[in-house]
């Protein structure tokens, strides 16, 4: 990260299991980014990852804090779980791959297509976990000039 | 295409944001796998779906997708209406399977996800 002093800083909290509220972490985050007034194609890629990211959390893991901090040209995402973590990372990447019971492919999920989506919408990513602990994803995104 | 052209083209109800049928989709995409959607879905494409859960809408909300319609007469959940008001996500209902559904939009113009720029 950078030195210089974000914009905004938000830090929210996610639930495993809680579809319900399932996607308000990056919905808020959606709303903030159109107030700053992000050009809607660079919106659009964070919160496509972001919401991914959640969704990983709600679906696969117990409990996770979403943490994002907004520069004028980047942003930074932590969502940290806790959860069973990721035991083969490579595997995990592979679109197709998904570990997602019945009842959430049911919702429309587990396609096994979010870990390279993230990757496709980010700049840089970062996976941090630890089997049996939880997993931490890491993304920035930059602002290019078109 | 505007989406008021959709409902008469698919015979569809309209379940939420009626004022809002003038928008015009630039393309569309029909699935039932919402990763799917977020991943290879284009800025204000219309989504035909047999989903019919809220995730479908904050799908949409991520995607900046411009309606939802649900086929083969599926109804959606009531929590799944309300966020799409709110959202300001027009609804369509039609009684058309996927492949017809798709199919009359496809026959009229509307193009896919992948043709569109
Ligand atoms: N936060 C997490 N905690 C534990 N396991 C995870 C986590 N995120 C991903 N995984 C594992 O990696 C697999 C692939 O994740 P990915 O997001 O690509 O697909 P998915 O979530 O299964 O389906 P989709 O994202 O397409 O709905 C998951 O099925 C799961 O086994
Ligand atoms: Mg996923």
């Amino acid at each position: 990260m950078t030195d210089e002093k974000p914009l905004i800083e938000i830090e929210r909290r996610i639930t495993g299991g809680d579809f319900q509220s399932a996607g308000d972490v990056s919905s808020e985050l959606k709303r903030i980014l159109q107030q700053i007034g992000f050009p809607a194609a660079f919106s659009r890629r964070v919160v496509i990852a972001a919401y991914e990211a959640e969704m990983n959390v709600v679906i696969h893991a117990f409990r996770g804090i979403f943490r994002a901090w907004i520069f004028p040209r980047h942003i930074h995402i932590e969502v940290d779980d806790e959860g069973p973590g990721i035991p083969d990372l490579e595997l995990a990447f592979q679109e197709g791959y998904s570990t997602a019971p019945p009842h959430i492919r049911e919702m429309g999920f587990g396609a096994g297509y979010g870990l390279s989506n993230m990757k496709k919408c980010s700049d840089r990513l970062e996976i941090d976990t630890r089997v049996g602990e939880g997993t931490k994803v890491v993304m920035d995104f930059f602002l290019k000039d078109s | 295409m505007t989406l008021r052209e959709v409902r008469e083209i698919l015979e569809a109800e309209v379940l939420a944001c009626e004022d809002l049928l003038d928008r015009e989709p630039r393309s569309a995409c029909g699935s039932d796998l919402l990763s799917d959607v977020l991943a290879f879905t284009k800025e204000n494409s219309l989504l035909l779906t047999g989903l019919t859960n809220p995730q479908v809408i904050r799908t949409a909300e991520m995607s900046d997708l411009i309606g939802v319609v649900f086929v083969r007469g599926k109804r959606p959940e009531p929590a799944t209406v309300e966020l799409a008001v709110m959202k300001k996500i027009p609804l369509l209902a039609t009684k058309l399977p996927m492949y017809e559904a798709c199919g009359r939009l496809y026959m009229r113009g509307l193009r896919g996800c992948s043709e569109v720029e």
